[in-house]
This record gives C-alpha cells, sequence and structure tokens, in this order.
C-alpha cells in the first residue's frame, strides 16, 4: 500500500444519501478475479444518465469524492473501493461512512473524512458552484481546507499512523506471530474444526 | 474492563491477541502517533467461511507474499453465489463464473482447505452451511467475506462481514484488527400476532432505527419476542443487521440454542457437550450492564411488512400506502424518497395491495431455511399461483432441499406451479441467470432492495415468506393474515 499523507484536487460532489455498493459496483462485475479495472463500471447505471454528475467533464481528474450520509452502504465487496480508486479518486468526505466499506478503504489506501453534514454541504456548495474549486486534505494536522475555509477531522491514531507509513497491514500482523500461537496454545480446543 | 459485561464484549476480550495501544511497550514501538484513542484490537477468528467471489483476489495476495493459510481447519469454502440452480451437470453457461468457480476449487486444494463443492449435498450458501453443520457456536469469532455474516449471531456468536483484503489477512494470520465496537441493545417486548414473522420483526426494526442507525455497533436483540423465535427466525433476525447499519448482531444463546445445535456434526458431544454448555450459560449479558444506545419496540404492534423503497428501511405495514415524499420532514429522505418512487415506478398513495407483482423469489440467507420454506408451503398448499407470475423457491442448502423432499413441499410448490430449484444465493443478488428483467416486480424475501439488485432495472420488495407465498397466489401483495 502506498503512504497516504495529502489529497489535493477537484471534489466530485455526488449529493445522493445511502450510496450502496451494488451502485458504486454491479454484481456481475464481480465475477472478475483481478483486483483493478473496475473503474469503467462504476456507478454503471446511473452513468446511463447524462445528468449524473460523473458524466460531467468539469469533474474529470476529481480526486476526492464528496458524499452524504452512509456512503458504501450494503455488501462487503472491496470492488466498490476498487471501483472508486478505478475513477482516480483517493479520498472521500462525507458525514458517515458504512463500517465494512470504511474498513475496506483503509486497507485500499483510499483517504475516508467524516465532517459535520453542514461542512460536507458547504463543501457540496462550492464544488458545485465551481468545479474547479481545490480541496486539501493533509492526513498529518488532520485538516480540510478548500481556501479560506478550514474544518480538521477526526480519525483513529492506529490507522493514520499506518496510512502515512504505507504499512502493509499482513507482515505487520505476521510480527505478533509469537503473541497468535501464545494465544491459539490457551484457546478452548472445544471450539470446532472444518475438517473431517 | 471488569464489572457487568454485555454478550457482544465478553466474546471480544475473549479473543483480543493484542491490543497495541493497551501496551506502553508496543506503543512505543508503533511511534507516539498511534497513542491514544479506540483500540484497534488484533483479534483471534474462530470460523472463516469463503466462497468464490470475495476470495480469488485474497488467495492470489498469499501466493503473491508466499503465505500460507495459517488455519485451514478453521476455514471452510463453498460456492453459492454465482452457481447456477438448473442444470448443474451442463456446462456453466457464463464462463466468467465458471472460472471464478474453478478458481475457488484450486485454491481449496492448493491451501488444504476444506470445500463444500457443488455436487455436495452440504453446499449451499455460507450463512446457512454454517449453523446446519453445527460449526456454528455461542462466544465464536466468525468472518466471512459476506456481510450477511452477522447471520451467526442468532448463536451468540460475534460475526462480521469483511472484504477481500481482510479476507486475506484472516487467511494469513488467522486473525483480524479491528475498532471496539459499541454496543446497542435493540429489545422487542411482548407477542407477535399470527402470521407475523421474523422477517417482519427486522423489517420494523430497520424501519424504526433507520438504514445507518447501527453504524459502530454491534446489535444485541432481546426481550420476549426474541426469546420466543426460533434459532431459524433469530438468524433471520440477526442476517439483516447490516442493513440497520450495524456491524454484527446477536441474541444470547438459551435453550432454544442448545436444543438446536445438539447433535450437529461439529458440535461437542458427551462430556464436551456439557463443559462446553457450561461456557455458553457464561455468555449472556451480566445484570446491570449497560449499552451505549438502546431501543425497545412492542412486538404486538408489529404488522407484516412490505418495502416499497430502493433501501430496506423504505418500508410501510401491509395495509398501508404508499407514502408521500412530502411526508418526511428531512431533506434527504424526502429526496431519496422520491427517487426510490421512480426508480420503483410507484405512485404516492397506491395501497401497497394494489401493487400487481410479476415474480415471486423464496430463499437466500435470510428466508432460505425449512422454516420458511415450510410457512410458505402451508400458505401455498393446495393453490394456484397466479396467472402470469413466475414463482420460484431456491432452497439454502443441498440439505435444506433433501429435507424439504422428505416432507413434501417440493411437491407442494411443484403442484402450485412454483420451480424448484437447486441450492444458492440466485436472485438474492443475481450474479447467476437467476435475474429480473428491467421492469420487472418481484416479491422476495431476500434482504436487499437496492436499485438492480436481482437485475439491472428490476424492482424489489422484501417480505417474510409467508407474504411472498400469499403474494404468489394473489398477483398483488395481500395481507397474509387475512388468507391462513
Ligand atoms: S443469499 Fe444473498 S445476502 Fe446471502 S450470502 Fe448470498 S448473496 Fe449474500
Amino acid at each position: 500500500m502506498d503512504a497516504v499523507t495529502n489529497v489535493t484536487g477537484r471534489a466530485v460532489p455526488m449529493d445522493r444519501s445511502n450510496v450502496d455498493t451494488d451502485q458504486i459496483i454491479p454484481a456481475k462485475y464481480l465475477k472478475r478475479i483481478e483486483r483493478t479495472g473496475y473503474g469503467p463500471f462504476a456507478f454503471e447505471a446511473w452513468r446511463k444518465d447524462p445528468d449524473f454528475v460523473l458524466n460531467n467533464a468539469s469533474y474529470d481528474g476529481a480526486v476526492i469524492m464528496l458524499a452524504k450520509h452512509n456512503f458504501g452502504s450494503g455488501s462487503s465487496r472491496e470492488h466498490a473501493v476498487w471501483a472508486i480508486e478505478g475513477l482516480g479518486v483517493r479520498a472521500l468526505i462525507a458525514p458517515s461512512f458504512a463500517d465494512i466499506f470504511r474498513n475496506n478503504c483503509f486497507q485500499g489506501g483510499i483517504l475516508t473524512v467524516e465532517l459535520p453534514e453542514e461542512d460536507v454541504d458547504e463543501l457540496m456548495r462550492r464544488a458545485t458552484d465551481d468545479p474547479t474549486t481545490e480541496i486539501e486534505i493533509d492526513l498529518e494536522t488532520q485538516t480540510v481546507r478548500a481556501a479560506e475555509w478550514e474544518r480538521t477531522f477526526e480519525i483513529d491514531p492506529f490507522r493514520k499512523y499506518r496510512l502515512q507509513r504505507g504499512l502493509d497491514d499482513i507482515s505487520m500482523t505476521i510480527e505478533y506471530d509469537a503473541d497468535v500461537a501464545a494465544f491459539e496454545a490457551q484457546r478452548s480446543p472445544l471450539f470446532p474444526s472444518t475438517g473431517v | 474492563m471488569t464489572g457487568p459485561k454485555t454478550l457482544a464484549e465478553k466474546i471480544w476480550e475473549a479473543h483480543v491477541v493484542d491490543s497495541p495501544l493497551a501496551d506502553a511497550a508496543r506503543r512505543e514501538a508503533l511511534g507516539d502517533e498511534a497513542a491514544g484513542g479506540v483500540p484497534t484490537d488484533l483479534l483471534y477468528i474462530d470460523l472463516h467461511l469463503v466462497h468464490e467471489v470475495t476470495s480469488p483476489q485474497a488467495f492470489e495476495g498469499l501466493r503473491l507474499a508466499g503465505n500460507s493459510v495459517r488455519r485451514p481447519d478453521l476455514t471452510l469454502a463453498t460456492i453459492d453465489h454465482n452457481v447456477p440452480t438448473i442444470g448443474r451437470d451442463l456446462p456453466n453457461p457464463d464462463p466468467l463464473s465458471a472460472q471464478q468457480i474453478d478458481v475457488m476449487r484450486r485454491n481449496a486444494e492448493e491451501f488444504g482447505i476444506p470445500l463444500y463443492d457443488v455436487f455436495d449435498m452440504r453446499q449451499g450458501i455460507v450463512h446457512v452451511i454454517g449453523p446446519e453443520q453445527g460449526l456454528t457456536q455461542p462466544g465464536m469469532t466468525i468472518v466471512c467475506g459476506d456481510s450477511h455474516t452477522s447471520t451467526h449471531g442468532a448463536f451468540g456468536a460475534l460475526a462480521f462481514g469483511i472484504g477481500t483484503s481482510e479476507v486475506e489477512h484472516v487467511l494469513a494470520t488467522q486473525t483480524m484488527r479491528q475498532v471496539r465496537p459499541r454496543t446497542m441493545s435493540v429489545e422487542v417486548t411482548g407477542e407477535l400476532g399470527p402470521g407475523v414473522m421474523a422477517k417482519d420483526v427486522i423489517l420494523a426494526i430497520i424501519n424504526e432505527i433507520g438504514v445507518d442507525g447501527g453504524v459502530g455497533h454491534v446489535i444485541e436483540y432481546r426481550g420476549e419476542v426474541i426469546r420466543n423465535l426460533s434459532l431459524e427466525g433469530r438468524m433471520t433476525v440477526c442476517n439483516m443487521s447490516i442493513e440497520g447499519g450495524a456491524r454484527a448482531g446477536l441474541v444470547a444463546p438459551d435453550e432454544t440454542t442448545f436444543a438446536y445445535m445438539q447433535g450437529r456434526r461439529h458440535v461437542p458431544q458427551g462430556e464436551d457437550w456439557d463443559r462446553a454448555l457450561e461456557y455458553w450459560r457464561s455468555l449472556p449479558t451480566d445484570q446491570g450492564a449497560t449499552f451505549d444506545k438502546e431501543v425497545v419496540l412492542d412486538g404486538a404492534n408489529i404488522p407484516p411488512f412490505v418495502t416499497w423503497g430502493t433501501n430496506p428501511g423504505q418500508s410501510v405495514t401491509v395495509n398501508d400506502a404508499i407514502p408521500h415524499p412530502d411526508s418526511f420532514d428531512e431533506p434527504t429522505k424526502r429526496e431519496a424518497a422520491a427517487r426510490a418512487l421512480e426508480y420503483q415506478a410507484l405512485e404516492a398513495g397506491t395501497p401497497i395491495r394494489d401493487i400487481p407483482i410479476d415474480r415471486v423469489f423464496l430463499g437466500s440467507c435470510t428466508n432460505g431455511r425449512i422454516e420458511d420454506l415450510r410457512s410458505a408451503a402451508s400458505v401455498i398448499q393446495g393453490k394456484r399461483v397466479a396467472d402470469g407470475v413466475n414463482a420460484m423457491v431456491v432452497p439454502g442448502s443441498g440439505l435444506v432441499k433433501m429435507q424439504a423432499e422428505q416432507e413434501g413441499l417440493d411437491q407442494v410448490f411443484l403442484d402450485a406451479g412454483f420451480e424448484w430449484r437447486d441450492a444458492g444465493c440466485s436472485m438474492c443478488l443475481g450474479m447467476n441467470p437467476d435475474i429480473l428483467a428491467p421492469g420487472e416486480r418481484c416479491a422476495s424475501t431476500s434482504n436487499r432492495n437496492f436499485e438492480g439488485r436481482q437485475g439491472p432495472g428490476g424492482r424489489t420488495h422484501l417480505v417474510s415468506p409467508a407474504m411472498a407465498a400469499a403474494a404468489a397466489i394473489a398477483g398483488h401483495f395481500v395481507d397474509v393474515r387475512e388468507v391462513i
């Protein structure tokens, strides 16, 4: 995973609440066994509407997506994150995210920033009025900026630490091998095994 | 933490391998930046269920990093999401699905993971087969690359849906890094009326708390109504926890749980059973334990529910009409309702009973178990599916199918004009050939009514199995209480 420190650029406003993962990437594309190449299928159904925001060329190259409540609800498919990544988006700002989706974003190095609804609305307004509006997310200081406008956000310190260093989850956990083995040694033998 | 604890807290704490932020030396090693905040614990996983759709990239990741599967004996794979439900002995009509199924087989073999393959009687939907085989037990941590893993919570297990990267992490380490969840109590008091099922209870709960009401929380379902539900009914309730945004949902184990488990293949026997029972009985939430959030519903006031919109919270009772978007106070709900009505091609004010349907889908990990099939069969016995309606039953597993056939339910369905299929996810998510055509309207016992969920342009209404069966006969929604 690449380290994430700062995401700066245009933001595309996805002005809907409860955007579910079936919209982000329809199930038929989950048959692929690759991890990349999902961008062209992202929001497939909604993209058929010429007025859909992702069809607006002014937002081409946006690296931030602004969203409403409960973005990423529904399925655990990480393909949704790969699809968003495939659109070139590196960070999402919303009042709330669905839990599994947020975990998956973190795994893929996509930054999720939660701000109060009125702050997200303000950013949506700016990005809608002027698609060239630049938004900056600085992970170190936990700040979101748009020109003179500025807010701070919360992030789990452990996640921040790992994002900033681009640390790989699995190799980190493998260092705890002795702890896992010690846990296994005292684990109840009554728990089932899937074999035989 | 000492003092009274909730069920979820007990299970969580018993599985913490390492809590880096709780330990000064580790905090040092991780750097000061990682200090403070909510602990992101390393949690041991007792059972990892794997299926063909969310695992190929995880196995590929293992191979690239040169990792093996740490505990194949705590891992079980099956093929459910895109397997066809008819003509399994023929070549798969979809080359991509065929490839994915083949990759699952090869990965299971290469990494030594037990697999319930397509022609194995035990094959079925991941969340149906775990409980069926006795692999789901109280006090366990269970994960699967699927959001409805919460189903297993019905046994008093802590069960989470995870993404593919986390699948890889669990395969490699048998652990998972997770932020400690908050706790929420949903209590359903009183008694359910006749014809009202577990599905109606969970639809009522989601209607009450909203589709994001449980975000960040593990829900414990409590109260008389939950206690009086069968274990399968509890699975239906826990299954849809994610539809209320919750990270997991569970029910304290009790005599109903133990009776359901006894004698199943992977459940402890003899003296081990007694020892296990002792542990299981220590799990329920202690007197005086507190929850971060509490909700109470009166079970006597829950009628059969029908969703009208494009998320599972957009529902009304069967005797209501489609609400007008203006009836919602919050602007986002108003907009969402207007969009949903447009997608669903419905007019505000239309009585639910006047909505005609084209298809009926009876199945999924929410309502594809034997009791679900029995309740639907009892409604249709001796009747015929309405003209122009295509109705289909997809049992949750090969064993559910066999049991139903032993009880003669297949004949009841076939006589009524239903199709009787092989086990799998089928039209719950439309990854196999079972999909709605654009514009088709379906009464479905599954869990999601998202736009296009059952096929692009398809329109879904979530209902209980009894309500779906009654709708199949009438050709439109009816109050099942009037026909039983
Ligand atoms: S039946 Fe539906 S919800 Fe359940 S595991 Fe299959 S696709 Fe997911």
